[in-house]
């Protein structure tokens, strides 16, 4: 039996269609018209906006500052993309051809952060990164060992350790950032290599070509979806990260989100902030409809 | 290689090899050791907060005695429970429209419904801070009622995710244990109660789960819709994080992270390891 003609049975279906359809309008819908709506309003006094149709928000949008913002949420999230599927791919082969008694439990391991307080975890991270922290403790005692060593063959020793500035700059916002996101990567990876059939690997190394052919050139292709999928998974928060820039990034790491958040708070720019977010969001459909259309090419062919 | 090797690694062993094994445990230092670290220093007896100085339990008590942070979490509890009450009731709803029925428009709500899940949470947060100003949502109630809109907001992002795991579940339900049951004179209430609950039982521990902990963790959806006297735990620990790195947000931390690690042993405990990791 396949789906049910919703007219056959149309007490059901109204049970269960009227408390979705309520709440998705009412609390999601709305609220997503009231932004749209405001983006194209303009400042008249301090609390009223007046809706007047005008596109001035947009235009400002443009300007080079938002644009440089923009692109560097960009890049920040892509190369956080990078760095997430770099990590995450061995570790998510690691969990696929595990024992089956070991396999849920690396599983567990990598979801237990993700289900973690993301402050928390942010703030586990400052502890470790800051001027005092064990991240610049770790190299200061390498850096004194390097120093130690060259004294022992005859060398200059190095001169006195500094604490590095590990937080509050760029740096920092790309290590937080794949820190936190790291298991958005992994499970999807997972989800696509478990779904593998591994004939077609063994048949690879049978047939003589070595193990990171394999991967290359099977594997990979094989799990495309998956990786896509975990890509757009990792890609998409990332680049609307705000706690992550706000907490550990320093005045010039500001993201997208950051800006968008001054204009609710500190500047009280409502219409503005609405179209900033209104552009977010349509740069995530983009992202989303790059991804579907490159579904469909290999149907095509 | 041979270090832990007894039999032979067969070619498709990849986690069996040295290299395998070395990169899974940097990561998995990477991931833990900041939160390790962090629980360790909750311990810590010094108020900068760098150097361990001794053992002591002082900032538990100090971060149980401090009230804001108490009634912070309490409210985080709060709402985090009715939000997943809510969200499990109106997820199974909506996943079982989706998956029983055929009516106009279906792909755009089926979208629609999955679009809070991609929606950034900066846009949905503005969304409500604008949503909630609009309607002129009351502020000054009573408590519970007063986490009324940081309830509302969270539903609307969680309860996608319930919709998600049980439809998957529900895509492995034989249909025709629903016509033998209505074949032996059950009503709709009664195949739904005592045929396609049970079914669902595994993705419906799995969604509380999820909706609980992303309730919990929330912070910029809340951090929008949260009004001067509803503050929660995330908006909490932020502005002590802003004021100071001080050892009582460690114990605080390290009381929500045991909370969380208490909470997935028992959906664990409930469905075993292998039915929660599968739904995610």
């Amino acid at each position: 039996m396949a789906e049910q003609d919703w007219k056959a049975n149309k007490g059901v279906f109204a049970a269960v269609s009227l408390p979705t359809l309520f709440w998705i309008i009412l609390f999601f819908l709305v609220p997503m018209a009231i932004v749209w709506l405001y983006s194209f309003g303009e400042n008249k006094g301090l609390t009223e906006i007046d809706i007047s149709g005008t596109l001035d928000n947009y235009k400002r949008a443009t300007e080079w500052l938002y644009l440089t913002i923009f692109g560097k949420s960009f890049a920040v999230a892509a190369l956080v993309t990078l760095i997430c599927l770099i990590i995450g791919f061995p570790v998510a082969m690691a969990i696929t051809f595990a024992s089956e008694k070991w396999r849920p439990w690396l599983l567990l391991g990598i979801m237990l952060p993700f289900w973690t307080n993301l402050l928390i975890r942010t703030y586990a991270l400052m502890m470790l990164l800051g001027t005092q922290g064990f991240a610049n403790k770790g190299l200061g005692a390498l850096w004194e060992g390097t120093s130690w060593i060259k004294t022992l063959v005859g060398l200059q020793p190095l001169p006195t350790w500094e604490p590095v500035q590990l937080l509050f700059n760029n740096f920092a916002v790309v290590f937080g950032l794949v820190y936190v996101h790291l298991p958005f990567m992994v499970l999807p990876l997972y989800a696509a290599l478990d779904r593998l059939d591994r004939s077609l690997i063994e048949a690879s190394l049978d047939l003589g070509a070595g193990h990171f052919r394999t991967i290359m050139r099977i594997v990979v292709p094989l799990a495309a979806p998956g990786i896509v999928a975990g890509v757009m998974i990792t890609l998409i928060p990332a680049l609307g990260a705000y706690l992550t820039p706000d907490l550990m990034g320093g005045t010039d790491s500001q993201m997208i989100a950051n800006v968008i958040e001054r204009q609710f708070k500190k500047a009280n720019d409502w219409p503005f902030g609405a179209a900033l977010s209104f552009l977010l969001i349509y740069a995530m459909f983009a992202l989303i409809a790059i991804q579907s259309m490159r579904k469909k090419v290999p149907e095509v062919r | 290689m041979a270090l832990f090797a007894r039999t032979p690694v067969a070619p498709l062993e990849y986690s069996r090899t040295l290299w395998m094994r070395l990169w899974v445990g940097a990561v998995m230092v990477f991931l833990y050791a900041p939160l390790i670290v962090l629980m360790i220093f909750s311990f810590n007896d010094s108020k900068r907060n760098v150097v361990w100085r001794g053992f002591t339990t002082k900032y538990y008590e100090k971060a149980l005695g401090n009230d804001q942070l108490v009634e912070a979490l309490i409210n985080s509890l709060t709402i985090a429970a009715l939000a997943t009450i809510v969200s499990l009731v109106l997820g199974a709803v909506a996943a079982v429209m989706l998956w029983r029925f055929r009516f106009p428009l279906k792909s755009a709500v089926d979208g629609t419904i999955s679009l809070p899940i991609i929606v950034p949470e900066i846009c949905l947060g503005v969304a409500f801070l604008m949503f909630f100003a609009a309607v002129n949502w009351p502020t000054d109630l009573i408590w519970p009622f007063n986490l009324g809109a940081i309830t509302v907001a969270h539903i609307t992002f969680c309860f996608p995710f319930v919709t998600m795991v049980v439809r998957s579940r529900l895509a492995t339900f034989n249909r025709e244990q629903e016509e033998a049951a209505k074949d032996l004179g059950a009503s709709e209430w009664q195949v739904f109660r005592d045929v396609l609950i049970p079914h669902i039982k595994p993705a419906l521990v799995a969604g509380a789960l999820l909706s609980f902990t992303l309730s919990l963790d929330d912070f910029v959806i809340t951090y929008f819709t949260s009004g001067p006297d509803t503050i929660t735990f995330p908006v909490k620990v932020y502005s002590m994080v802003r004021f100071s790195v001080t050892p009582e947000v460690n114990a605080a931390s390290t009381l929500l992270i045991i909370l969380t690690v208490a909470l997935t042993f028992v959906a664990l405990k409930l469905q075993g390891v292998k039915a929660i990791a599968e739904t995610h």
